[in-house]
């Protein structure tokens, strides 16, 4: 009899997290790493292997880190805001391409636009271990000394970054 | 008015429906013939009354009534009427009353090609797919009605999105919903089955060609919509682990499953518990992909927030028609013995192997689609599961499958021989090593998966072939044309889906090893070569269409100096949803496709271009229409027409094993 029950018993486990997908909000997630030095890295470029890239490169200014892949859909979705916020110019985005192979995403890039002065190239995800970087994409928010000050998980939306991103930017701007 | 009325027959529908889904089943609980009778005429009213819904809500597009509120976001003015009447179903509640018309279409069908079997069996079928039914009329008269009126009208519509006005979206959606919608059938059976008690072979023998039926149109319903990302997409990839089209593709491999499993249950009465759950399992997946892909709970959470009510709704039904099913299964199932027994090997342990295969893929991509809502559930953030870990899992899971698939059929039922095996199949297996090492090298490039990609479709064909070798030398003396003639229809149909199989692979394996692509800026008059192929750019003239502007390319293709073709891809504009599409242009052949995009225009009448040589790409679509033809001549085997024919005698309770064919 207890064999027979099985399938029922896995879908009621199913049905659990439809229910609990109905009810929650699982966006707003409190990082552990918002507040703390933003992990230090160097890591190759994308469209320049030679040349490295480091957080410590932009001390001094307030700037977005952007985990993204070229096999990830939630990055296609996010893209155009991306898109639009490095054309606006009121914040640059450095990209890191999580995982990812590098011809892969270039080709990525070229179809759906660049919005990343460069991108770091995470090819074994070693350093997203360090940021804790368990979905693609996500989003940092780094402030002039380089401590992390948000961190979003998932795509970027419009509400997000009006109401949360781009205010926090400006703050951290004029400190 | 005319909405009115498609609004009010839908609610009469559901009247029908509720008598439907109780009225027989409950006639066949106290033995009522007058309530079991009311199955037939109550399914056939259900189809007029959805059919006169579904008029009137075409009608509604094709007259542009855009003070209906679905019409108006869907149309526009300007879209072509054959878009327009397409667009009945491109979005959620179109697309939910096309799925119950078509789920009242296979009620049609179960009354009209039903009448051999047993009066309860039948009530119960019918009340099943009431209750079905009802469910889904349910959620459009409460939630997603389709003929809300817009008070006062909009001017203009909001048009259909321009990725759906092809003609891929004319044929695709019906095809995909009569697979999945067709699964009801073979689920109804199952559960009638269990109501009834009466779980043996001819249950099984009665389920196997409606499933095999709606098997063909999920396949073909597939290709359909992986040819049309083809070439709408404008990147040339024929298949994207997305969650909608992993929604197809779940009931595609239960149903497979279901199908072979089907056969056992019929020929040797084992596997019957088995084959019940995976006739609710297909159906299940079929409600749970429409209704993920509809409520859009995948591929952006917020879908779901926005109408709480909805998401609510779906998951209600779900846990009722699912739930209730594994429930019934849970109480019944222990009671139905076991079958006929088999060796360790045999053919029917290969097939539950296959079975298993076939099943633990299933989950792998139930787990890969639903892992990002499992992490969303569990509070973990929104993240993608991308084709990596669906490549990863799948090729170690099909390939002793597809192994066992060449092997199985040369397998005798019940006890099988594996040195005898072994040595039958020895010159296949030496033909097929050979050409997975040697024709990578004959081809230019050897990799493992291009070797075991050859390996298999090889391996499937020449056991194929030898299958019918042995079936004519068992016959010998009788001739070769006789010989042929005696193999049954549903023998070919195995066969030919086979080698669908077989065809398909060689379409991937090539795709994936040979596939060339270029991303170039192109100034007028320019050459690439790519594939060997000489593409010169001859500029871009700008074009009207009904209700989009584009960029018209034309690109001159010449092979060694002679010409090809003319290829015109293009760049459109649809300034109602402000969207453009990258309209490509193919070259199709059997042995390579041309493919050329449109990127962005550049300085000076440059335009950035791709191009793409994909050899033996139309061989995936082709080896899903092989195997929809199988399907379709297993269907009109001979043994189905007399027991069509043979209308109220009883079927023996296991036919006597005429011939041992499996598909």
């Amino acid at each position: 009899m207890k064999r027979f029950l099985l399938p029922l018993a896995l879908f009621a486990m199913v049905m659990g997290f439809f229910a609990a997908g109905l009810t929650l909000n699982p966006r707003e997630v409190p990082s552990p790493l918002v507040g703390k030095p933003a992990p230090d890295f160097s890591l190759p470029q994308l469209h320049d292997p030679q040349k490295l890239f480091s957080p410590k490169d932009l001390t001094g200014q307030v700037w977005l880190l952007n985990v993204w892949a070229s096999w990830c859909s939630g990055c296609k979705e996010e893209h155009p805001i991306l898109m639009q916020l490095a054309q606006s110019g009121s914040v640059p985005i450095y990209g890191m391409d999580y995982k990812d192979q590098r011809a892969e995403a270039l080709a990525w890039l070229k179809r759906q636009g660049d919005p990343y002065p460069l991108s770091a190239m995470d090819e074994a995800g070693r350093i997203g271990i360090d940021y804790g970087v368990y979905g693609v994409p996500e989003t940092f928010v780094i402030d002039k000394k380089g401590v992390i000050r948000y961190k979003q998980i998932g795509p970027l939306d419009q509400e997000t970054l009006h109401r949360k991103v781009l205010p926090l930017v400006r703050e951290l701007q004029n400190q | 008015m005319i909405p009115e009325i498609g609004h009010f027959s839908l609610m009469l529908a559901l009247c029908v429906a509720l008598v439907q889904a109780v009225l027989p089943v409950w006639g066949a609980a106290i033995n009522n013939a007058a309530f079991m009778a009311v199955a037939t005429p109550a399914a056939r009213g259900q189809f007029c009354l959805v059919a006169l819904a579904f008029g009137a809500l075409a009608y509604a597009f094709a007259v542009k009534d855009f003070s209906v509120l679905y019409v108006a976001a869907n149309a526009n003015s300007q879209l072509p009427l054959h878009y327009r009447l397409a667009a009945v179903w491109g979005a959620h509640e179109g697309s939910l009353l096309l799925w119950t018309l078509i789920l009242t279409v296979w009620m049609v069908a179960v009354t009209l090609f039903s009448r051999h079997l047993p009066a309860p069996m039948r009530a119960r079928i019918l009340g099943v797919m009431g209750f079905v039914s009802l469910g889904f009329l349910l959620f459009m008269l409460t939630v997603s009605n389709p003929f809300e009126r817009l008070i006062p009208a909009a001017a203009d519509g909001r048009d259909l999105n321009p990725l759906l006005q092809d003609p891929g979206m004319v044929l695709h959606p019906p095809m995909l919903y009569m697979g999945y919608v067709g699964f009801s059938v073979a689920f109804s059976f199952a559960i009638a089955a269990l109501l009834g008690g009466n779980l043996d072979a001819a249950w099984a023998r009665w389920s196997r060609p409606w499933t095999t039926v709606a098997w063909c149109f999920l396949t073909v319903g597939i290709a359909l919509g992986s040819g049309w990302a083809y070439y709408e997409l404008g990147w040339g990839g024929w298949w994207f682990w997305d969650p909608v089209e992993n929604a197809s593709f779940m009931p595609w491999l239960a149903g497979t499953a279901l199908i072979h499993s089907l056969a056992v249950t019929d020929k040797r009465g084992s596997f019957k518990v088995w084959t019940v759950l995976l006739a609710i399992l297909a159906f299940s997946l079929s409600l749970v992909g429409t209704f993920l892909v509809r409520s859009g709970v995948l591929t952006s959470v917020h879908a779901f927030a926005t109408d709480p009510k909805r998401g609510l709704f779906i998951l209600v039904y779900l846990a009722v028609v699912i739930g209730g099913s594994l429930t019934l299964y849970a109480w019944r199932a222990p009671r139905v013995g076991l079958g006929g027994r088999f060796a360790f090997v045999s053919r029917e342990s290969m097939l539950l192997v296959n079975n298993v295969l076939l099943i633990v893929a299933t989950g792998s991509v139930l787990l890969g689609t639903l892992y990002p809502l499992f992490l969303d559930a569990l509070g973990m953030g929104k993240l993608s599961v991308g084709p990596p870990y669906f490549d990863t899992v799948f090729v170690p899971l099909m390939t002793p499958a597809l192994f066992l698939m060449g092997i199985g059929p040369l397998a005798q039922w019940k006890q099988a021989s594996l040195p005898d095996l072994a040595i039958r199949v020895r010159w296949a297996f030496a033909v097929s090593a050979a050409t997975a090492l040697l024709l990578p090298f004959a081809l230019g490039r050897w990799t493992p998966l291009l070797s075991l990609g050859f390996l298999l479709a090889a391996w499937i064909v020449a056991t194929a072939v030898l299958n019918v070798r042995e079936r004519l030398t068992a016959v010998r003396g009788s001739g070769l044309r006789h010989g042929l003639a005696g193999l049954s229809r549903s023998y070919w149909g195995m066969l030919f889906a086979h080698c669908g199989v077989a065809v398909f692979i060689i379409g991937v394996t090539c795709v994936k090893g040979f596939e060339t692509e270029k991303d170039l800026r192109m100034n007028v008059g320019e050459i690439a070569t790519i594939g060997g192929y000489q593409f010169r750019f001859d500029g871009v003239q700008e074009v009207k269409g009904p209700n989009y502007r584009a960029g018209r390319g034309t690109f001159v293709v010449t092979k060694d100096g002679r010409p090809v073709t003319r290829m015109h891809p293009e760049k459109r504009y649809y300034p109602v949803q402000n969207q453009a599409m990258t309209e490509a242009a193919i070259d199709p052949g059997i042995l390579r496709d041309l493919y050329v995009s449109l990127g962005e225009p550049l300085d000076g009448g440059a335009w950035s271009v791709r191009l793409y040589h994909k050899p033996f790409i139309d061989w995936i679509w082709g080896g899903c229409l092989l195997m929809a033809f199988g399907g379709v001549l297993a269907v009109s085997d001979r043994r189905y027409r007399l027991s069509w024919r043979k209308q109220e005698i009883p079927e023996p309770a296991l036919a006597p094993p005429r011939t041992s064919e499996v598909a």
